[in-house]
Parts: structure tokens; C-alpha cells; sequence
């Protein structure tokens, strides 16, 4: 056992760490509320990189690395904040050649749909398997977002589309990353604040020499470590389980001992124990770290939290904006209690 | 990143398997948690037994006697003693854990030859005599005084919060040698045998209604200079050089217990019947089981990453402090929940220790998990290690 970063995964970090501050730097981020939260420029540089086609393997063109680095990418990518249709397009590289791809689970009623503007395509996950449908097919009625860099529209109805994979392994996938940009977003917090209360001074010294402030960022840092090791236990998990790449078919994978395969488990609820629970259990730690690392950034910063100015919203508005997912952190709660 | 064990490893893990199979069953019952002749016999035979099948001193060099063995390998030595229920290191802590490993990188070889032995094969009960009535957080202020009498250190004073020190042999005392130089450089750290003249011992009752630690009252005690380890007045670096060896692994069998417990929780929560339901169909009640094992599931993987680290470089990573910090907070949260799941069963305490079927060890161990957040530096102490040493904040002082 050696749970530490190799020195392969350290450079990786670093090369995407490097990327992001010289192309993704804060004022290019706020910017990109102005453009459907994309730039058609910088998103091919992120292609370019691999960061899309990382878990696709090497003889398909892909990077060929395996999940555990995807989540160490995308953790990166939410530290910096770097906004679009990330997760979707990772998980769709293998299926379709889009360079902007959404993913959404098919509901009754009407859906509402992240970066309307910018995608080439949606793809949609139903009982039946996951299915292609074109940007220009959809009919999208504006709504009014809670974070700016996650532009949302409400599409009455989804086309059908055409069918490119079977449900099996997307959507435990799907929280996978996003739990990565959440542990990013904490990180990214965590970091604002310390330097707010390194900088800010009352009472004639730094606020950060006041115990008060001082154990809500050892507080930040704790949730943010804890939530780190879950995911990347998670990534790890997933490595053994089904190594990279998306599966043909059911067949390829592990599934809860003695279960029949339920046709209809879109979230992937029986797939193999270990990793459901260690998945759930990211998503949990993660969406709650970036949840609460993100209020108390605002509250460290003190009325200039509360100010469109300050960059704490926007670390607490993505993290919001991430947590619905393909379940809510009740469901997967209620999915590692199943195993207890 | 790789979760995996090695061949070695997983070879390992399966001779000590066995090796537990076979010794367990013939350990017969725990003692009562207040006849300390009989746990003091429990658990030094437990001991010789790891010494007599080669797993003593698991982390200990083997040039000391020890095995050897790697962070890992200790890892998955906590990890299947506490999963098959082997005895817990219980009153040879100190000994094994902290004063044997500060013997080994600075006793002399006398010392060492006097001591690290003995304390492999369970012949030596150690206790720490650091903390104070006025100096607990703040330790480095203590002021046990000891001065200087030809060979040997006079020492008066007090010491407190002394687990096992009416049973013990030995203490790890540290007392002010130099009055007027800083606190951090005038202390000393001192082998003081507990049979010496002037020792007192009061054990003092916890919340928990137990007697594990004690007040040690020091009257002229005369202790031979021989019995110094490291120089006069550079007792506070090697305290603190004992850390060093910690290796990530102080908190494996408590949190491998606490997943068991909690497991046991959800059995007992399936099985509580009222009005017609279980605690199990309360929602509440069984989406926070689900959330605890989400954590504890997380902190074992962080104390996975930070054994890897210590495997790496020699010392562990800083997840030492935020670990002590989120479990304590997370197993107060549990022992709350058991309180609620049990309504008016929560009045009573289990009788027998390690009762395990009645919830009662669960309400016995709503009160033990207040000592988590305050023993070995207090929840509020890691914050500022965490925000100072960590984050780079400014210090207080």
C-alpha cells in the first residue's frame, strides 16, 4: 500500500495547477459569465491538455490514465474555478467526437439544462441506456441561475436522441467528478480566507491572530483534508473496480453479490458495493466541505463577503450548484446505510 | 496512489491472522474494569504473548528487540487485533508508545538495556508524569522542581492526569531544572521508579465513574542523576522528539473499534421496535448512520495517506492533528445519536465492560468520547497547531 501521490501524479497536478493560473487566472473566470460560462478558445486548450480524454485509453488517442488522476484534474480544475460542462464532457469523450457536452438524467417534466448556450450536444441517461441529443434540437427558455458561472435553461421536454451506451457506471461517475471540483472549491475557499485574515487588520493586528477566525480556517482545512482523502480513496476504488474507459456493457462490471441487474437503476445503486459507498461517501464529505468552507470564506471577509466584489460567492455558488446530482445527499446517505 | 497491499503485506496479515485464530480463544474473559490486580495480569500476559510470537514492539527497531516492521505492516497489525478482537494495548501504552520509544533515540545504552527489554515482555508498566495542575495546555510552564544533591535530583512538586499511575513501575517525569531560564530549556526529563520514598498516588474518579488516572504528589523525592535521559535542561526536545516516532498510527484501533460499534448501532437500530416501527425506519436515524460511516470511512482513509506519507519520508503528514480534531467532533455526534435511538434504555450503563448487546456500552461511551476533544492536546490546542504550523497564521503570542 502506497496511498500517496506518485511522482507522475504530483507533476500532473502541477502541469494542471500551472495551467489554470495562467489561463483561468480570477478575472478571465468572472469574465466568463459573460460568454454562457465558455470560451470556445480556452475550452480547446483544456481539450488539447487531455484533460477530456484522460480516462480514454492511450490506443484510442486517449491520455489512458485512470480515475484517481481524473479526480486529482478535476480537483484542480474547481480550485480554480474553471467553469462549462466539465464533468459531461469528460464522460462523453468516448462516445461522441463534441467538443461541449452536457449530461443530464431523464425526468418527467421539464429539465433544466447547465450551459445551454455553449453545448454541442446533451446527453441523456434513462433506463434504457444513454442517448445523444443535439444542441440545436433543444428549445431552451432561459432561467435565472443561482451561481453566474453556471448558466441554466429549462427545457420543456427532451428529445429522444440517439442511443450511444448503456446506463451502467455513468452516473456514479458523474458525482465522482463533480465530488472532485467540490474538494477543489474548498481548497479554493480555504485559501481566500487565510489570506484575507492574514492581510485584514483590527483591533491593530491581523484578524487571523484572533482564535475566533484563526479555528474556523483549521476548521476549513480539516473538512477540506478529510474530504480530500475520501475522494481519492474513491478514485482509487474505482481503479481496481473497473480500470478506465466506459464499459460496453453490463457485463464489464461488478455488481452487488447475488443482485439481479435492475435495467432501470440509472444511478447505478447496485453496482459494485465498494465503490458506490466510497463514491457516496466523497460526494457527501465533499459537498459538504465546499458548502461550508464557502460560508465561512464569506464570513471571514465580514460585510465584504456579503459584496459582489469578493470572489467568496462565487466558490459558495458553485459548490450549491454542484451538489444536486444525481441524487441528494440524503439518497447517498441513505445508500451507505444500506451497507452499515 | 495504490490501495493495494503488497504480497508481503498481505502474507503478513495472514500469519498474524492465524496466529490470533489460535491465542484468542484461549484468553478467557476480560477482568472487571475496576479489579486492577486482574487487568494489570490481563493485560501484561497479553504482552509476553505478542513478545513470545515476535509481533512486541511492532514499530520498534530491531536492534531494540522490536520487529521492524514498516508503517504499513503496523497499520495492518491494529487493523486485525482490533478487528478480531485481540486485547488493547490498555496499560502498556505509555511503555510501548511513547517512553520506549523515547529510550530507543536518546536513553544511554545502560538505560536502554535496564528497560527496552522488559518492557517488550510486559515485566514494566510505565506512566507519564507531564501534565499539571497549572500546566496543561500550556505545558511547557510546568514546575515540578528538581534540584541538584550530588547524584541525585530532588524532586517536589505534582503532577496530574497520570493514567495507570497507581499501577505503574515506571514514570516519565519532567521537571524544571533551571528556574530562571526560559520554560521551554530549563527541564529535564527523568526514569523515576515509583516506589521511591515520598511518591504519592491518589487516583481521581472521571466523569465515566473510573479510575484510570491519577494526581502523583512528589516530596523530596530523591531520583539518581543516572536516571536522566538526554542533558540537564534539554528535557523539553526530547518530549518532544517522541513524537517523531508517532507514525500516524495512535488513533487505528480506537477508529477500527468505533466502525465496529457503529455497525452494532445499526444492528441495534433494526432490532429497536416501538409503535409498530424500528429505529431503522426513522429517517433521520438511518440517514445519519449512513453519514458517521461516510466519515469514519474518510478518516481511515486519511490515516491510510498519512502512514503512506510517514512510510515515505519518516514522518507522518499533517493529517495527524485534523484527524485527532474530526474524530473527536464525529464520535461525540454518534454517541448522541445511540442516546437518541435508546430513549429511555439511555438511562442505564451497561454492567460488565464490553458488554456489547444492550446499548449500554454506548451510553458509557457517550461520556468516555468527552475526553477525545481534551486528552493528548485539546481540540482548541490543534486549531491553533493547525492554523499556526499548518496555514501560517500568525501566532497569539
Amino acid at each position: 500500500m502506497d496511498f500517496e501521490l506518485t511522482d507522475d501524479q504530483v507533476a500532473l497536478c502541477d502541469g494542471i495547477r500551472d495551467l489554470c493560473q495562467g489561463r483561468f487566472d480570477i478575472d478571465t473566470v468572472r469574465g466568463l459569465a459573460n460568454c454562457g460560462g465558455v470560451d470556445g478558445r480556452l475550452w480547446g486548450e483544456l481539450a488539447d491538455t487531455g484533460v477530456f480524454s484522460l480516462v480514454v485509453p492511450e490506443e484510442e488517442g486517449g491520455v489512458g490514465l485512470g480515475w484517481a488522476e481524473a479526480g486529482l484534474v478535476f480537483e484542480q480544475l474547481g480550485r480554480a474555478l474553471v467553469p462549462g460542462p466539465l464533468v459531461g464532457t469528460l464522460l462523453a469523450a468516448r462516445v461522441t467526437d463534441d467538443a461541449v457536452v452536457g449530461f443530464i438524467e431523464r425526468t418527467d417534466g421539464p429539465a433544466l439544462v447547465e450551459y445551454p448556450d455553449v453545448l454541442n450536444a446533451l446527453l441523456v441517461i434513462d433506463r434504457e441506456g444513454v442517448w445523444r441529443v443535439d444542441a440545436a434540437e433543444l428549445s431552451v427558455e432561459p432561467a435565472q441561475s443561482v451561481d453566474p458561472l453556471t448558466p441554466v435553461g429549462r427545457v420543456a421536454e427532451l428529445p429522444q436522441g440517439e442511443e450511444v451506451d448503456g446506463c451502467y457506471g455513468w452516473a456514479n461517475r458523474a458525482v465522482f467528478l463533480s465530488s472532485a471540483l467540490q474538494v477543489g472549491l474548498a481548497t479554493g475557499a480555504r485559501e481566500l480566507a487565510v489570506a484575507y485574515a492574514q492581510e485584514r487588520q483590527q483591533f491593530g493586528k491581523p484578524i487571523g491572530q484572533f482564535q475566533a477566525i484563526k479555528h474556523k480556517c483549521a476548521d476549513m482545512y480539516s473538512r477540506e483534508e478529510v474530504a480530500r482523502a475520501a475522494l481519492y480513496y474513491a478514485g482509487c476504488v474505482m481503479d481496481a473496480t473497473m480500470g478506465p474507459g466506459l464499459p460496453a456493457s453490463p457485463g464489464d462490471y461488478l455488481f452487488f453479490h447475488g443482485c439481479t441487474i435492475d435495467p432501470g437503476d440509472v444511478r447505478g445503486d447496485h453496482e459494485q458495493p465498494d465503490m458506490v459507498r466510497a463514491i457516496s461517501g466523497a460526494r457527501i464529505l465533499a459537498a459538504e466541505a465546499a458548502d461550508h468552507n464557502g460560508k465561512d470564506c464569506v464570513q471571514i471577509h465580514g460585510g465584504m463577503g456579503f459584496t459582489w466584489e469578493i470572489d467568496a460567492r462565487l466558490y459558495l455558488k458553485r459548490a450549491w450548484a454542484l451538489t444536486p446530482c444525481f441524487g441528494s445527499l440524503d439518497e447517498h446517505a441513505e445508500r451507505i446505510a444500506a451497507m452499515v | 496512489m495504490d490501495i493495494r497491499f503488497s504480497a508481503e503485506e498481505i502474507a503478513f496479515r495472514d500469519e498474524l491472522r492465524d496466529w490470533l485464530g489460535e491465542v484468542l480463544p484461549t484468553l478467557g474473559d476480560p477482568p472487571d474494569r475496576d479489579d486492577w490486580t486482574a487487568r494489570r495480569e490481563w493485560d501484561m500476559g497479553w504482552q509476553r504473548k505478542l513478545y513470545d510470537a515476535g509481533y512486541a514492539g511492532i514499530n520498534w527497531p530491531s536492534e531494540f528487540g522490536g520487529r521492524g516492521s514498516t508503517p504499513t505492516e503496523h497499520l495492518i497489525f491494529l487493523e486485525e487485533t482490533t478487528r478480531m478482537g485481540a486485547p488493547y494495548v490498555g496499560m502498556n501504552f505509555v511503555a510501548q508508545l511513547h517512553a520506549g520509544p523515547t529510550l530507543i533515540l536518546e536513553a544511554t545504552a545502560e538505560q536502554q538495556a535496564l528497560h527496552l527489554p522488559a518492557m517488550l515482555k510486559g515485566e514494566e508498566v510505565w506512566c507519564q508524569g507531564f501534565s499539571e495542575p497549572n500546566a496543561g495546555s500550556d505545558l511547557a510552564s510546568l514546575s515540578t522542581r528538581a534540584i541538584r544533591d550530588g547524584d541525585h535530583y530532588v524532586v517536589t512538586g505534582q503532577k496530574i492526569w497520570t493514567s495507570f499511575g497507581h499501577v505503574a513501575d515506571y514514570c516519565e517525569l519532567l521537571v524544571r531544572t533551571d528556574q530562571e531560564a526560559p520554560k521551554h530549556r530549563g527541564i529535564t526529563w527523568l526514569i523515576c521508579p515509583m516506589d521511591l520514598p515520598g511518591i504519592e498516588v491518589r487516583p481521581i474518579t472521571t466523569v465515566a465513574g473510573s479510575s484510570e488516572f491519577c494526581e502523583v504528589f512528589f516530596d523530596e523525592v530523591r531520583i539518581p542523576v543516572e536516571n536522566r535521559v538526554g542533558d540537564e535542561n534539554d528535557g523539553w526536545r526530547v518530549a518532544m522528539v517522541t513524537f517523531s516516532f508517532e507514525r500516524g498510527t495512535a488513533f487505528i484501533s480506537e477508529l477500527l473499534g468505533t466502525m465496529n460499534q457503529l455497525a452494532e448501532m445499526a444492528e441495534l437500530a433494526r432490532g429497536i421496535r416501538r409503535n409498530g416501527s424500528t429505529a431503522w425506519d426513522d429517517d433521520e436515524i438511518r440517514r445519519e448512520i449512513g453519514h458517521l460511516q461516510a466519515e469514519y470511512d474518510a478518516l481511515w482513509a486519511l490515516t491510510k495517506r498519512v502512514v503512506s506519507q510517514a512510510q515515505r519520508t519518516g514522518m507522518p503528514g499533517p493529517g495527524g492533528s485534523v484527524f485527532k480534531l474530526y474524530y473527536a467532533d464525529v464520535k461525540k455526534r454518534m454517541a448522541d445519536l445511540a442516546h437518541r435511538m435508546l430513549e429511555r434504555d439511555a438511562l442505564v450503563l451497561a454492567e460488565d465492560v464490553g458488554d456489547e448487546q444492550t446499548g449500554g456500552d454506548m451510553v458509557a461511551s457517550r461520556l468516555y468520547v468527552l475526553s477525545l476533544s481534551i486528552a493528548a492536546g485539546t481540540s482548541e490546542i490543534q486549531r491553533n497547531i493547525i492554523g499556526e504550523r499548518i496555514l501560517g497564521l500568525p501566532k497569539e503570542r
